[in-house]
C-alpha cells in the first residue's frame, strides 16, 4: 500500500461534513465509476476521440481531488490540460501510470472505509 | 436553517451528484439530481425549483445549453444557478455570467462555501418572488412581464388602445353615512371584484383614485378586440356589483351603481415616473373622452357608455344604441354617445 495515495486531511474533512457512513456509499459509487472512466480514457484514446478524451480525464480529476487522491488527480489533471497527444504512446504510457495510481487510491480508500 | 429550498443537481458524474445532495440535505434542502442538461430541462418543465446547481461538461446536453435554453424560456429564465465546474480557466466561468448564471463554485465544492452561496441565491430569489407579487398585484403578469423584460425603461410611445373610466355613483354621500371601516371595506370589495373584471377581460388597472379606477385594454401589450373585451369586462363589473348588492342587501346596507365611460383610439402611452416610483399611463384625447363619458353617465341615466370607435368594434352580439350627438367639455365639437345594451337590464 502506497500511504499517500489519499491525502488523510482531506479524506477525514470529507468524512466530517458528509458523514462517514455516507463516506462508505460514496466511495462504492466511486469504486463503480473510476473503471469506467479509464475505460473510457483508453476507448477514446484508441478512437483518437479528443472531446471524450478530455471529459473522461476531467471526471477522475474531478473525483479524485474529493476523495484527496492526489496523485490519481494530478495525473488525471494533467490529462486533462493536455488533451490527446500526437503520439498515442505517450497517452498509453500516461495511462497505465493513472492506473497504477487508482488502484494504490482504491486500496487504501478500501482500508480507511472498512476500518 | 428555517426555510430550506427545492434544488436541482445538474452533474453527469455520480459521486459529484450525490455528494452535493447529500451536502444540500444536511443544509436543510430538499434537493434531485439529473445526470445532463435533457434530463435537468425535462425536470425543470415538470416542476418548480428554488436553485439549480449546474455542471458544465457533461455529455448529451452541456451547462451552456442548458442556460441558453434557460434565457429563451420566461419561466425558467429567473430561475437562480450556480455553476459548479472543475473546468480549467476562467473563459467558460465567464461565458455562463454572460449567459445568465449568478453564481460559481469550484469542484469539489467546499461545503461552507456551499452553504453561504447557497443562502445567498436563495435569498435573492425570494425578494424577485416579492417583487414579481407586488408588481403583479397592481398590474396583470403581462404588465409586470413587459416591466422587467423592458428593464422599467420610463419613455413613451403612440398605442392603440381602449381606456375606461370607472367609478362608483353617489359614493361621496354613501362614505358620510357609514363607518370610516365600513367604507374601506366597501372600497376593497369593490376594486377586487372590477380587477377581477377587468384583468379577466385582458385590461390592466394603471389608477385608482378614490372610488374611480382607469383601466387600459390593448397597452402595453397588444390585445386582440380591445374595443370588445373592454365592453365585456363593463358588462361583468356591472352584473358583479349587481351580485354584491344582493349581499349588502341581506345585510340591509343600501346599493351602490357604477358609471363606466369607454373610448378607443390612438393615444400616448408610457411609465411615467421615477426609477423608484413609476406608473404605466395613457393621455390624449381619447382619455379624456372616456373619462367624460364616465362623467355623463349621470346625465344619461345609462350605466355603460362608449363613444363611436368603440360601437363600431363591437360585434354582433354586443349592442349598443345611440343617444344621439351630445356637447362635452373639453371637445369644440358635439361627439355621438352610445350606451350599451345589455338584455340583462332591459
Amino acid at each position: 500500500m502506497t500511504p499517500d495515495a489519499i491525502d488523510l486531511a482531506v479524506f477525514r474533512e470529507l468524512q466530517d461534513t458528509a458523514g462517514a457512513e455516507f463516506v462508505v456509499e460514496l466511495v462504492d459509487t466511486f469504486f463503480e465509476e473510476a473503471p469506467l472512466m479509464l475505460a473510457e480514457l483508453r476507448d477514446a484514446r484508441a478512437s483518437s476521440d479528443a472531446e471524450r478524451f478530455r471529459r473522461a480525464a476531467h471526471s477522475l480529476k474531478s473525483n479524485s481531488m474529493t476523495f484527496g487522491a492526489t496523485t490519481l488527480g494530478r495525473l488525471a489533471r494533467s490529462l486533462e490540460l493536455k488533451g490527446l497527444d500526437a503520439s498515442p504512446a505517450a497517452d498509453e504510457a500516461a495511462i497505465v501510470a493513472l492506473d497504477v495510481a487508482w488502484r494504490d487510491a482504491a486500496e487504501m480508500l478500501r482500508e480507511l472505509t472498512r476500518g | 436553517m428555517a426555510e430550506g429550498g427545492h434544488l436541482l443537481v445538474v452533474d453527469d458524474n455520480k459521486v459529484n451528484r450525490l455528494l452535493l445532495i447529500r451536502n444540500l440535505e444536511l443544509q436543510g434542502h430538499r434537493a434531485v439530481g439529473a445526470e445532463n442538461g435533457r434530463v435537468a430541462l425535462e425536470r425543470l418543465e415538470r416542476e418548480t425549483f428554488d436553485l439549480m446547481l449546474l455542471d458544465i461538461a457533461m455529455p448529451e446536453m452541456d451547462g451552456f445549453q442548458v442556460l441558453e435554453r434557460m434565457l429563451a424560456n420566461s419561466r425558467l429564465r429567473d430561475l437562480p444557478v450556480i455553476v459548479t465546474s472543475a473546468v480549467e480557466g476562467m473563459d467558460s466561468v465567464v461565458r455562463c455570467i454572460e449567459l445568465g448564471a449568478d453564481d460559481y463554485l469550484r469542484k469539489p465544492v467546499n461545503p461552507v462555501l456551499l452553504r453561504a452561496r447557497v443562502h445567498s441565491s436563495l435569498e435573492k430569489k425570494r425578494l424577485r418572488d416579492t417583487q414579481k407579487e407586488l408588481l403583479q398585484r397592481f398590474a396583470t403578469s403581462e404588465v409586470a412581464q413587459d416591466l422587467e423584460q423592458s428593464g422599467f425603461a420610463l419613455g413613451g410611445r403612440h398605442v392603440q388602445a381602449t381606456v375606461m373610466f370607472s367609478d362608483i355613483r353617489g359614493f361621496t354621500a354613501l362614505s358620510t353615512t357609514q363607518l370610516p371601516d365600513e367604507t374601506i371595506e366597501l372600497l376593497n370589495t369593490y376594486y377586487t371584484l372590477m380587477f377581477d373584471a377587468i384583468s379577466g377581460q385582458g385590461g390592466v388597472v394603471n389608477q385608482m383614485i378614490g372610488d374611480g379606477l382607469m383601466a387600459v385594454f390593448g397597452a402595453p401589450l397588444p390585445l386582440a378586440d380591445a374595443p370588445a373585451a373592454a365592453v365585456r369586462a363593463a358588462l361583468d363589473m356591472i352584473e358583479m356589483v349587481q351580485l354584491f348588492n344582493a349581499e349588502r342587501a341581506l345585510e340591509g346596507k343600501p346599493p351602490i351603481a357604477i358609471g363606466i365611460g369607454i373610448a378607443t383610439g390612438e393615444m400616448v402611452a408610457g411609465y411615467t415616473g421615477t426609477q423608484r416610483r413609476a406608473t404605466y399611463t395613457c393621455v390624449g384625447d381619447v382619455v379624456n373622452l372616456a373619462a367624460r363619458l364616465e362623467a355623463h353617465t349621470k346625465v344619461a341615466q345609462r350605466p355603460v357608455l362608449v363613444d363611436a370607435a368603440t360601437r363600431a368594434a363591437l360585434g354582433a352580439n354586443m349592442q349598443a344604441k345611440s343617444l344621439g350627438r351630445t356637447a362635452i367639455v373639453g371637445f369644440p365639437e358635439a361627439i355621438e354617445v352610445f350606451a350599451v345594451v345589455n338584455p340583462i337590464w332591459a
